[in-house]
């Protein structure tokens, strides 16, 4: 454990709201390199509301990198400069005395900023509303084990589903694309037995709802990939799009 | 108030069936007559909307995150028990019933957890048919794994994300209905008030966390699925949002709340490390499966552990507990670790014991606990910086689950009719102590399985109007909470509410913590109304209420604290035994286990609110028919 402290000069998007301009404003904070990068804006917070200043307005949940709550761009990387963590796990200790911190929502035409660092993710839902499920009802289940699945299957549908939805993907993509998770979640049911009555339904109707939104095309430039904190991999979206051009010679178009 | 369990007559094991038949059934025509609101997405709610949804009933649901795949049970690691015996080692739903119910120290409802262990079986089988990508075996068949208090292995879990991946399955089965048009989803939205009429549950008070607006929503019946308030803690193992408003507005509104001082320590968390920190991370529990704990056997010892000679360790689980060692039960172990550090044992004179892997790593090779424990291990490097592969870990224990909550009959209806309450929300199902896995599988089996009937049984025999929103007593509530949100604004004193929250915290931690007395306990109480005072005196809540106010929110949520810790203290001190997660310093054996007393308070103390600091208890005696009141021992 290290106790000296690290000085920083923050620089933190600031926005009232939806409709007004936003500007980046510059703190300085002094702060333990044990510390969270949520717990240090807590502090800042904390310090902010004792001079009777608006707190910054940031999203986070469980702080244990799963929830997919917490996500902002640091010096220019959604969730920071360390690989495959969510920003809740950063720690100050990545951090030197006397670096110039940049801190900025996630940007993507689909994800309007609501104040400050809190954007409007919730197009990834109506992406998962328009068929990111199975249709069974409750309580017409067969028997768990009547549905074996290899062990390799199971894990790599584990390792799809791993995507905790935080949007990073998006915002480190340049045309804005929702490709990789939108890949995960294809994939995640596309891999497994009970997932291929609806497999090329859903491809189609999940492909179409995010054209919809306002995401853009994937043009294969790997930064979703390397921005997400859970290593989703992009053979998922080689994966959707064969699932996706089978459909089209499958099935009628969806409507 | 009346507290009727409408427990079943009959043998245990046909109750719920009986009780399923002897239910009135609402036609399909008339299913869509019925509007039902469900507050909380997490496991419960998000399993109540799809299945309520399904049947027919047009459902709305409400959550404060901007998507309902956030919802606090997202974080779950474990896994989730079912009574399936895929593992042949004698499991059965009466083994997992009677666990279940010796784990709670016999204070929870008979009834109740023999239900939750039938359904259990279906739980796993609902979530394999929506893609959940639990764990398996070579031969394709499902994985199982041991949690404590347990000597079978029948929890199944999905890597250390079970309920994450839980979670998407009723999101996903939520979503399928969302998109016909039987349920309709309000994200953001944070319900501040419950809407009695006539002694009648009729709708609820959100307020927009985007705009500030309150709404106004009515419907039929009204089911509360909103987790647990281990965060009056502050620091505790539960997401950051996770608070108690929801069931304190509805207990104030006329719902008792039972057993609130029943909290579970969790003990396998990452300690505290520093002052500004937010929060304590679960180590998940599986870990003890192989890890194994220790101490050094002298006080004081500052050496790197790996230093410590084997003969110089103490295994105290295993020493104490010989039969189910570091698969003791949670407030068992807890204890246990508190015991030791606070004879001046902890590693390196920390608060904390180690969770050793040095001898798994040996008998089974790094690969094998890569792949059982790997994320797990990830984790607390990230947050510790130091690698567990190579040093044993630092854990101590930390508020983790509420067992209390609102009291619920065995329809999970609250004392206030229309009124129904899920998952950790309500008191049921765990007693004293909830064992590992088993939260998972009470919101779920409370969702899936027994709301559907319940809530039908309920509308068929009631038929309860809908009361409209323009209705005056509707403007009523919604004047007063306006005028709550008015005055948290305009007190405009000198202090953060954080800081407020963390002195509670501190209180709570100390006094009503894991272990309790008569003195600390009225020494929390008055101090706890003192800080109440204070807050109401000297907060500061900086902004406005028309737009995006997390000070707001967060203050509205820490007023709710200050008047439930002191409920918790009034009821952990009027409690004169100990049992399960209640340890009382007086009553204990002369080794230092919790000593119950059956002859007076096997009972569920359920309080009704009379007004701020005052409340009258209503007891409800439990009664057990099938199992035999007996000590718990893990020796
Ligand atoms: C770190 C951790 C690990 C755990 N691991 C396990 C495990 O392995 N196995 C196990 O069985 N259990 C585990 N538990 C316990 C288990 O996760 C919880 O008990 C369970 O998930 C609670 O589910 P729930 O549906 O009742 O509530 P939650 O999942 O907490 O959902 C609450 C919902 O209510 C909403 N809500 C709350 N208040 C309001 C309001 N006022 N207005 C609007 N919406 C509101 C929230 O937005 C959310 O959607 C763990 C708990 C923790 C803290
Ligand atoms: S694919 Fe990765 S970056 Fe994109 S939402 Fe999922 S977890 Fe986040």
């Amino acid at each position: 454990m290290n106790n000296k402290k690290l000085n920083l000069t923050l620089k933190i998007w600031r926005q009232p709201g939806p409709n007004s301009a936003g500007s980046f404003v510059e703190y300085k904070v002094s702060v333990s390199p044990d510390a969270s990068f949520l717990e240090m804006l807590d502090e800042l917070n904390n310090e902010l509301e004792s001079k009777n200043l608006e707190p910054i307005a940031f999203e986070s949940d469980c702080r244990e990198g799963i929830c997919g709550t917490c996500g902002i761009v640091i010096n220019g990387h959604p969730h920071g400069p360390i690989p495959r963590i969510a920003t809740c796990q950063l720690h100050m200790r990545n951090f030197k005395d006397g670096d110039t911190i940049w801190v900025e929502p996630f940007r993507a035409r689909a994800f309007p900023v609501i104040k400050d660092l809190i954007v409007d993710r919730s197009a990834l839902d109506r992406i998962m509303e328009a068929g990111g499920f199975i249709s069974v009802n409750t309580g017409s289940a067969p028997d768990g084990n009547a549905i074996p699945i290899p062990k390799d299957i199971a894990s790599e549908a584990m390792d799809a589903a791993t995507c905790i939805g935080c949007g990073a993907c998006v915002a480190a993509c340049k045309n804005a694309s929702a490709m990789l998770f939108v890949s995960a979640k294809i994939s995640h049911l596309a891999l497994l037995p009970q997932g291929q009555p609806e497999r090329y339904i859903r491809v189609q109707t999940m492909v179409k709802k995010m054209d919809e939104l306002g995401f853009g095309a994937c043009s294969n430039t790997y930064a979703c990939e390397a921005e997400c904190p859970k290593g989703i991999s992009i053979l998922n979206i080689a994966r959707m799009n064969r699932d996706y051009l089978v459909a089209k010679l499958k099935t009628e178009e969806v409507e | 108030m009346t507290l009727d369990s409408k427990v079943p007559a009959g043998p245990l094991k046909d109750k719920w069936e009986n009780h399923k038949f002897n239910m009135k059934l609402v036609s399909p025509a008339n299913k869509r007559k019925y509007d039902i609101i469900i507050v909380g997405t997490g496991l419960a709610g998000a399993s109540a909307a799809a299945s309520l949804g399904e049947l027919g009933y047009n459902v709305k649901v409400f959550t404060y995150h901007d998507s309902a795949r956030r919802a606090h049970s997202i974080a779950a690691q474990g896994g989730i028990n079912a009574a399936k015996n895929y593992q042949n080692d004698g499991d059965s739903v009466y083994r997992l019933f009677y666990d279940t119910i010796k784990g709670g120290d016999f204070r929870s409802r008979e009834a109740n957890v023999y239900r939750l262990a039938e359904v259990s079986g279906n739980i796993i089988d609902q979530c394999v048919a929506q893609g959940v990508p639990f764990a398996r075996e070579y031969g394709g068949m499902l994985d199982n794994r041991s949690f404590g208090g347990a000597l079978v292995s029948r929890t199944f879990y999905a890597k250390g994300q079970t309920g994450q991946q839980l979670l998407l399955g009723a999101y996903s089965a939520m979503n399928r209905q969302i998109k016909l048009g039987k349920v309709k989803l309000y994200a953001r939205r944070e319900m501040v008030d419950l809407v009695v009429i006539d002694g009648i549950a009729r709708g609820i008070i959100v307020r927009n966390l985007v705009t500030g607006e309150f709404e106004k929503y009515s419907a039929h019946a009204v089911i509360l699925a909103t987790g647990g308030y281990s965060n009056v803690f502050f620091l505790s193992t539960n997401a950051m949002n996770c608070n108690a408003t929801a069931i304190w507005r509805a207990h104030k509104r006329g719902a008792a709340f039972a057993n609130p001082c029943f909290t579970q320590i969790h003990p396998t968390c990452i300690p505290l490390h520093g002052e500004v920190q937010s929060k304590l991370t679960l180590m998940s529990e599986s870990l003890r499966n192989d890890g194994r704990i220790w101490v050094s056997k002298i006080k004081g010892d500052m050496r790197h552990p790996n230093d410590i000679p084997e003969e110089e360790r103490d295994y105290f689980l295993e020493r104490k507990y010989p039969t189910y060692g570091n698969l003791s039960p949670r407030d068992i172990s807890s204890r246990a670790a508190k015991e030791v550090v606070d004879e001046g044992r902890g590693a390196q004179g920390q608060e904390a014991v180690y969770l050793d892997f040095r001898d798994a790593i040996n008998r089974l090779g790094r690969k094998v606990i890569e792949e059982r424990y790997g994320n797990l291990f990830e984790m607390y490097k990230t947050i510790t910086g130091e690698d567990p592969y190579e040093v044993p870990m630092k854990i101590y224990p930390a508020p983790h689950y509420t067992m209390g909550g609102l009291w619920v009959d065995y329809n999970l209806m609250s004392t206030i009719p229309g009124l129904f309450v899920a998952g950790e929300a309500n008191f049921s199902d765990h007693g004293a102590n909830r064992l590992g896995a088993s939260a998972l599988m009470q919101g779920l089996a409370d969702g899936y399985f027994i709301l559907p009937y319940t809530i039908g049984n309920y509308l068929a025999t009631e038929k309860p109007s809908l009361i409209n929103i323009d209705h005056p007593e509707f403007d009523k509530f919604k004047k007063e909470i306006e005028d709550f949100t008015h005055k948290l604004l305009s007190v405009k004193g000198k202090r953060t509410v954080d800081s407020i929250h963390k002195q509670l915290g501190r209180i709570m931690w100390n006094k009503v913590g894991m272990a309790r007395s008569e003195q600390g306990l009225k020494e929390a109480i008055n101090e706890i109304r003192e800080l109440r005072e204070e807050f109401w005196k000297n907060v500061n809540v900086v902004g406005s209420a028309n737009d995006l106010n997390q000070c707001l929110e967060r203050a509205g949520r820490v007023a709710d604290y200050l008047e439930l810790g002191e409920l918790m203290a009034i009821d952990a001190l009027h409690r004169n035994e100990s049992c399960g997660a209640h340890f009382r310093v007086e009553y204990q054996t002369e080794e230092g286990e919790a000593l119950r007393n059956d002859e007076e308070y096997a009972y569920v103390a359920a309080w009704e609110f009379k007004e701020i600091g005052k409340w009258e208890l209503h007891k409800e005696p439990l009664v057990f028919e099938t199992v035999q009141l007996a000590t718990r021992s893990y020796k």
